[in-house]
């Protein structure tokens, strides 16, 4: 056997377990999302969405619906890949990875893929979920959205795996989510269009990279943005990069597995 | 080509906490070996297995398995070790089949090409019939075996048993020590830390006793209970006695009036013993030793490094 295909045989096991892992658990990984977006359309949608109006010129609803689908994704991805890798250094199982001859960038690939598996999926099923409250939606640009989708995924991934590297607790793989995660979602454009701030808070929400990631998956689906796209594409190709080339580095050293 | 399956030499470890647990250690193991690496709480067996198996960092020194430094190219190494870890570290919600052919997959083997030795392993280790379960619902003793059955899937050359036996009842740990023995005779070179040294008495060749990081006493097995001066042993008598019996040149007390225990110089065989004890109308239905061999020859070693 090659090296290649052992280390193709190890990156799809890897893989196959991340994703076996939640789907064994799908009641807390995808049922969740799906019951929580279907509140928030039915609440912001259809019962206070009509008096809203439109934003930027479409349905408040199906304004939103870029937004919410992004929100699932970035919080799915995020969480898979921190409790998943927080999870295998708790119980120790982290040392099946370390003494096999696994490259570093195998074990972070198959964290990543099983990431952004949990992501899009969650994302596909909130998608479906919108469809019930706006049967008539359709996505504007495909390519540019299922790619958006995709690096939004990586991103977010790998921002998790740095937590969990660093979390010695499980109150670490909480704070960020909760404190930094979710109030930059919130703000970043998911509900509203940032047009309708004060000059002002437009500036400070444009430092906010949320915007940039919710806005330009609003592009692909309905052709509509706050923000230049391309700069936000090659924004997130460079933090991808960077964080995956930091997440080696850490592996590499053996920062929070290695004594 | 050399004909060691591990050679470390001057090995250093110091963690972050100023705790230095390896002061320098050298050590050698030849390829077939069935090797004990001994010492008591804290000694730095496990720093040294960490080392060995990329689970700890070194300070300074050099580790090469099979010739080939873990500096140089670790994941080569990594494919001829297989390690037991001394706690249970796989998912506790997998089940046991899944656990040992993902085990596989990370030494690059497919699902497929893992199935037929996994069942084998499984089957030799007498966890065929829990291989749906998951692994939380195995006993202490079962998911021990597991542990055994994972390191075993890629067929190392090279098998660290880090406290395989611990918590594990004696009719299990002989069970494990059989199928061990096994792997050693056909050839898969095998170090083991216990803190059972009856067992590393009756399956190790070689040895090496480690104390406060360093090596003190590295030898056979043979040559190092050949050290042991005097052997205590107990006896079950035939007839109960009122009275300790009096012999010259040995030390005996009487626990009750059925069992006495003799202690036997190494230069007087157990023969010339039994034919005094005859000579003064005592005769055994039974003897034992008191205590294990190595135990005490174990005590006395690192009581000396004190």
């Amino acid at each position: 056997m090659t090296r290649n295909k052992e280390i193709l045989n190890s990156l799809i096991t890897l893989t196959v377990r991340e994703v076996r892992r939640f789907l064994r658990i799908w009641v807390q990984t995808l049922v969740p999302p799906a019951v929580t977006m279907s509140l928030y359309f039915v609440i912001f949608g259809s019962l206070i969405g009509p008096r809203i109006g439109e934003m930027n010129g479409l349905n408040y609803i199906q304004f939103m619906i870029p937004g919410l689908v992004m929100l699932s994704v970035i919080t799915s991805s995020y969480a898979n890949v921190v409790s998943s890798f927080f999870g295998v250094k708790f119980q120790r199982s982290i040392e099946e990875l370390m003494i096999s001859p696994m490259p570093n960038i195998v074990i972070l690939t198959g964290f990543i893929i099983g990431g952004v598996a949990r992501g899009v999926i969650v994302g596909i099923i909130v998608f479906l979920v919108s469809l019930f409250f706006y049967p008539d939606f359709t996505i504007v640009d495909p390519l540019l959205t299922i790619s958006v989708l995709i690096l939004t995924a990586i991103l977010f991934s790998l921002m998790g795996f740095l937590n969990a590297i660093y979390a010695d607790t499980f109150d670490d793989i909480s704070v960020v989510p909760t404190f930094v995660l979710t109030p930059l979602i919130y703000l970043g454009g998911v509900f509203y269009s940032i047009t309708i701030l004060p000059e002002f808070w437009q500036k400070v929400s444009l430092a906010n990279p949320m915007l940039y990631v919710v806005n330009t998956f609003r592009q692909g689906m309905l052709g509509v943005s706050d923000i230049s796209v391309s700069f936000s594409l090659i924004m997130q190709i460079f933090f991808i990069i960077l964080f995956g080339a930091f997440a080696l580095r850490l592996l590499k050293k053996g920062t929070g597995i290695r004594q | 080509m050399t004909d060691l399956a591990l050679k470390i030499s001057s090995l250093e470890k110091k963690y972050a906490s100023g705790v230095k647990a390896l002061d320098g250690i050298d050590l050698e193991v030849k390829k077939g070996d069935f090797f004990a690496l001994l010492g008591p709480n804290g000694a730095g067996k496990s720093s040294t297995i960490g080392i060995i198996s990329s689970l700890v960092t070194k300070t300074s020194g050099s580790v090469k398995i099979f010739d080939i430094d873990i500096d140089d190219n670790f994941n080569e190494a990594k494919r001829k070790l297989g390690v037991v870890a001394q706690e249970i570290n796989f998912s506790p919600f997998e089940k046991v089949e899944d656990i040992v052919i993902t085990q596989a997959g990370f030494y690059g083997i497919s699902a497929s090409q893992a199935k037929p030795k996994t069942e084998t392993t499984l089957k030799r280790l007498g966890l065929w019939e829990k291989r749906s379960e998951q692994a939380r619902n195995l006993s202490g003793g079962l998911k021990r075996r597991l542990m055994i059955a994972k390191a075993l899937i890629h067929d190392p050359e090279l098998l660290i048993l880090d406290e395989p036996t611990a918590g594990v009842d004696i009719e299990l740990r002989r069970g494990m020590w059989d199928f061990i023995s096994e792997i050693n005779n056909q050839g898969t070179t095998i170090i083991l830390t216990t803190h059972y040294l009856e067992e590393a008495e009756q399956l190790c060749k070689n040895i090496a006793i480690i104390d406060k990081g360093k090596i003190v006493e590295n030898t056979s097995m043979k040559e190092l209970l050949s050290k042991l001066d005097v052997q205590s042993f107990i006896l079950d008598l035939n007839q109960p006695q009122s009275n300790l019996p009096s012999l010259a040149g040995y030390t005996m007390t009487l626990s009750d009036p059925s069992t006495l225990i003799v202690a036997i110089e190494k230069d007087k065989s157990i023969n010339e013993f039994f034919g005094e004890l005859s000579k003064i109308g005592i005769s055994v239905k039974s003897m034992r030793n008191e205590s294990n061999r190595l135990e005490e020859l174990f005590m006395e070693i690192v009581k000396s490094n004190d």
